[in-house]
């Protein structure tokens, strides 16, 4: 059958248009297509960087949109104005399919002009979801374009960005970095293209390159100062910077250098805000006088505030070992001496069993302040948060740089945190030493009062893990030669 | 000024704004440079000119003026008593700070607020006079965003709306006695007042506008306040219904709220544990129920729980339905448009496209579930030609149902 014989309809084309985002080409064959009730399937569409499809381009044989203008009285073509505002943006995305899309609802519009309307039908969604890539691209492009300044013999100040868009959006674009920069003289390099404005007229130019748009620009010392100073890093929320500036902008932008070390350096910059870094604690002081003397003026967190008294450790200077309770408590607080309440008892009994002699031990506690409620008549004790034995640990760790312990006892998970700075499990790391900086060591065990809260069978099972626990500091100690 | 001078001013004097939220640069009249002198345009829709990894978007030269400050405010890291590091911009550099960010596609405009020097009156002349030589003697068509000082005279204010995009006076804090307690030099009866005012301001510029055509503008994007969650006992009831007055007596744009966050050298009247920031997310949450979704102040406190709080493990909308669960399932073919923008997990487009498609015919589970994100939590609370919840809806542990599974616990926390 030659070609002649054919009627249009029943032919195949191949449409190739002049640009990748050329909208009105588009427009014109598809209007001349239906016009000539070509159906979608023996349409295929080219443009540069868009391959045809192969099976089409064998079979064709209209070459292009070459036919007849449609006879007089043909019906009009129809497409409502939500299709044609989808459509200019959804043409100008990278998916080579697009064209066909855009032609199979055009074709079903004619039957259907009710088919946009159906938000659940693949192809309207395939649509507004080609819409939607491209606006956001182009919103992209608006606010990561980064221009530098470039000095120029022949007109002074120049701008130049250097940009890599997903789709063909560099020319739809143009308008808005004419209006934003009317009185600048800008450049804007892509890799599929570029575009020039001098003040007055907008031209374009031919693909370019990254180097095209040299570096150096001193001002971009001042925004990336900028951008870290104003990052809170109390803050962090990595994901929602991420689902609004993918990594792939990043390349381009000179802030985004910084991200990295920023986040590390996050959580560090908020725990020195949080905890003693922010205080101004003065000068270390040199001996255990000085400290007793200094923290019943400590009014660094708001314990100092209660009506109470501090309490200092006490025990002779160069103990071997150091015991560190959590804090004073009611009666500690009152005889203004370290583990001398029921606790303290408790503790003086199964130290005695244990065979380590209390008076030549240092005693003190994590926290200098006893920490209450009042209720009546009584003063109901209450834990220290983490902050407050963070500030506290200034004291406990200056008497540990005086005494100079060889082995140091916590008891209870504040004295852990006033020693180690940070929450251990007292349970998971206890009956074992760890090294402590200055090459003493640290050994976990539960705090004396944690026993009087407990009865029963319970009790006596934590009771032989305490004993058990102060019988291995007591051969340690004995290793150690005390 | 050597430019290591002006880099350490920066770094100061931003890193003391970062604890205002509002970053919005949308809203405004639109306006772009051509036929102009100078540079700058605003197309209607706000642009985020990058992403700081807190989350926040950087849209605006946030900076102080100066972050020294005669006032005390507990929860400011400015505030007299602190001991952070001072500094202070002539309104020059900030002029050319603006400007050269702008030319390089930085930002969309500035953000200026300052800490209270000499008296409110001078600081807010040198602030009008930043917002002057970029608007006059630059011809600056960006955005501009002012924080005016409750303190100083009216007149200065109106100055600044005349310049400005939008201007914002902060709150600060939910309840009367919050803000007596932890900023005792501000009053809340002249932060009102000074709102009122700008409000009266817009009323009559909208007004002139409508008989002549060249009538100056009056801050075009409205203005805007913020209050700070977690640094008082002030309950999520508290601040919802602060913030519905505001909208309502001062027709505020946006009402930012700020989880208190850990500031250098805090003062010890402050808690010391920061409120977790899904509560911030939650009453944003809620603030978007008021103004998009159609529901009444009245109606976001009935989500709340016994102690006055949103619940933190899902948001308030859901926390509402399981409460009123006599108002669902709603049918998506037949409901009214109210209706179905009350079920959680049907958002304002979801409704609208629900409502465009019904038309055409009825819709089944599987469409809805095109329309959605997520058919799960919409389920329970919906009927379709083909499905009913017929024991979900009653079922108790319903919340347990949709409240996300289990929350990683926070690696660091102290």
């Amino acid at each position: 059958m030659s070609a002649a014989a054919k009627s249009v309809a029943d032919r195949y084309f191949v449409v190739s248009l002049p640009d990748a985002d050329d909208f009105d080409a588009w427009r014109e064959a598809a209007r001349g297509l239906v016009q000539a009730g070509v159906s979608p399937e023996r349409v295929a569409w080219t443009a540069p960087g868009v391959s045809g499809d192969l099976f089409a381009q064998q079979d064709a044989d209209g070459g292009g949109p070459q036919f007849r203008p449609p006879r007089p009285g043909a019906p009009p073509v129809r497409a409502n104005r939500r299709f044609v505002s989808l459509a200019r943006n959804a043409v100008l995305h990278s998916d080579p399919e697009r064209f066909a899309l855009l032609y199979r609802l055009l074709w079903r519009l004619q039957r259907n002009p009710h088919v946009m309307e159906d938000k659940a039908d693949p192809e309207v969604r395939r649509l507004e979801e080609l819409d939607r890539n491209v606006r956001r691209d182009s919103h992209k492009m608006h606010a990561f374009v980064r221009f530098r300044l470039v000095e120029n013999e022949t007109d002074g100040e120049h701008y130049v960005a250097w940009f890599e868009p997903e789709h063909h959006i560099l020319r739809a674009n143009a308008g808005f970095f004419v209006r934003r920069f009317a009185n600048m003289k800008w450049s804007i390099l892509t890799p599929a293209g570029s575009l020039h404005w001098d003040g007055d007229v907008l031209s374009e130019g031919p693909p370019a390159q990254r180097s095209d748009a040299p570096g150096g620009d001193p001002m971009e010392d001042l925004w990336r100062s900028y951008y870290a100073s104003i990052f809170n890093p109390a803050r962090l929320k990595i994901g929602a910077m991420l689902k609004e500036m993918p990594r792939k902008y990043w390349k381009n932008m000179p802030e985004a250098a910084l991200i990295p070390e920023l986040i590390a350096g996050a959580q560090k910059r908020e725990s020195k805000m949080v905890t003693a870094g922010a205080l101004d604690m003065g000068e270390r002081p040199e001996t255990l006088a000085a400290i007793g003397h200094a923290i019943h003026a400590c009014r660094h967190c708001p314990i100092g505030q209660l009506d109470n008294d501090a309490v200092m450790g006490e025990g002779p200077l160069g103990a071997t070992l150091m015991i560190v309770g959590e804090q004073p408590g009611d009666q500690e607080d009152m005889t203004g001496r370290p583990f001398v309440g029921p606790a303290g008892q408790l503790l003086d009994r199964h130290l005695e069993h244990a065979g380590i002699d209390r008076r030549a031990a240092y005693v003190t506690n994590a926290v200098k302040h006893f920490k209450f409620v009042p209720r009546g008549k009584r003063r109901l004790h209450q834990s220290p948060t983490a902050k407050e034995i963070d500030v506290c640990r200034w004291w406990v760790e200056s008497e540990r740089m005086i005494v100079k312990p060889k082995l140091v006892l916590a008891l209870g998970a504040s004295a852990a945190r006033g020693m180690l700075g940070k929450t251990v499990s007292v349970t998971k790391m206890g009956g074992a030493p760890i090294a402590l900086e200055d090459g003493s060591e640290l050994w976990l065990t539960v705090h004396p009062s944690y026993l009087l809260r407990l009865d029963g069978a319970a009790r006596a099972e934590q009771t032989r893990l305490f004993d058990a626990d102060l019988a291995g500091v007591k051969a340690r100690l004995e290793a150690l030669g005390a | 000024m050597s430019s290591q001078d002006l880099l350490q001013k920066l770094e100061t004097l931003a890193d003391a704004a970062k604890y205002d939220a509002s970053c919005a640069s949308s809203g405004t009249t639109k306006k772009n440079s051509l036929g102009g002198k100078g540079i700058g345009s605003t197309e209607g829709r706000g642009i985020c000119h990058a992403y700081a990894p807190d989350g926040r978007c950087i849209s605006l030269l946030k900076v102080l003026l100066t972050n020294h400050c005669i006032f005390d405010c507990h929860y400011c890291v400015n505030r007299k008593s602190s001991n952070v590091r001072r500094a202070r911009f002539s309104p020059q550099e900030v002029v050319d700070l603006t400007l050269a960010f702008y030319r390089r596609n930085y930002i969309e405009g500035l953000f200026l607020s300052s800490g209270i020097v000499k008296s409110s009156n001078h600081t807010m002349e040198q602030i009008v006079e930043v917002a002057r030589i970029l608007r006059e003697e630059h011809d600056f068509r960006g955005y501009i965003h002012l924080k005016t000082i409750p303190e100083a005279d009216p007149e200065l204010v109106h100055q600044a709306g005349l310049y400005a995009d939008r201007v914002s006076i902060n709150v600060e804090l939910p309840t009367d006695a919050g803000l007596t307690r932890l900023a005792p030099d501000k009053d809340a009866r002249q932060i009102e007042g000074a709102m009122a005012g700008v409000k009266a301001g817009i009323t009559e510029a909208t007004d002139a506008k409508k008989r002549f055509r060249h009538a100056p503008r009056f801050v075009p994007a409205g203005q805007s306040t913020q209050m700070i969650v977690g640094a008082d006992t002030a309950t999520d009831a508290d601040i919802v219904g602060k913030a519905s007055q505001l909208y309502d007596s001062f027709r505020l744009r946006r009402v930012y709220y700020s989880a208190f966050s850990p500031i250098p050298d805090a003062s010890a009247v402050l808690p010391l544990k920061r409120p977790p920031l899904i509560r911030e997310h939650r009453l944003y949450q809620s603030d978007w129920l008021m103004r998009f979704y159609g529901y009444q102040p009245g109606e976001v406190m009935q989500a709340t729980e016994t102690d006055g709080n949103l619940p933190l493990d899902i948001d308030p909308k859901l926390a509402w339905a399981l409460k009123f669960r006599e108002r669902f399932p709603v049918d998506v073919n037949r409901g009214s448009k109210d209706e179905l923008l009350r079920v959680p997990g049907l958002g304002v487009k979801a409704v609208h496209k629900i409502i465009a498609s019904r038309r055409h015919w009825t819709l089944r589970l599987e469409d809805v579930g095109r329309l959605t994100l997520s058919l799960t939590k919409v389920r329970p609370f919906i009927c379709t030609a083909d499905w009913r919840p017929l024991v979900l809806g009653d079922r108790a542990d319903l919340r347990s149902l949709l409240a996300p599974r289990t929350e990683q616990l926070e690696l660091f926390a102290a």
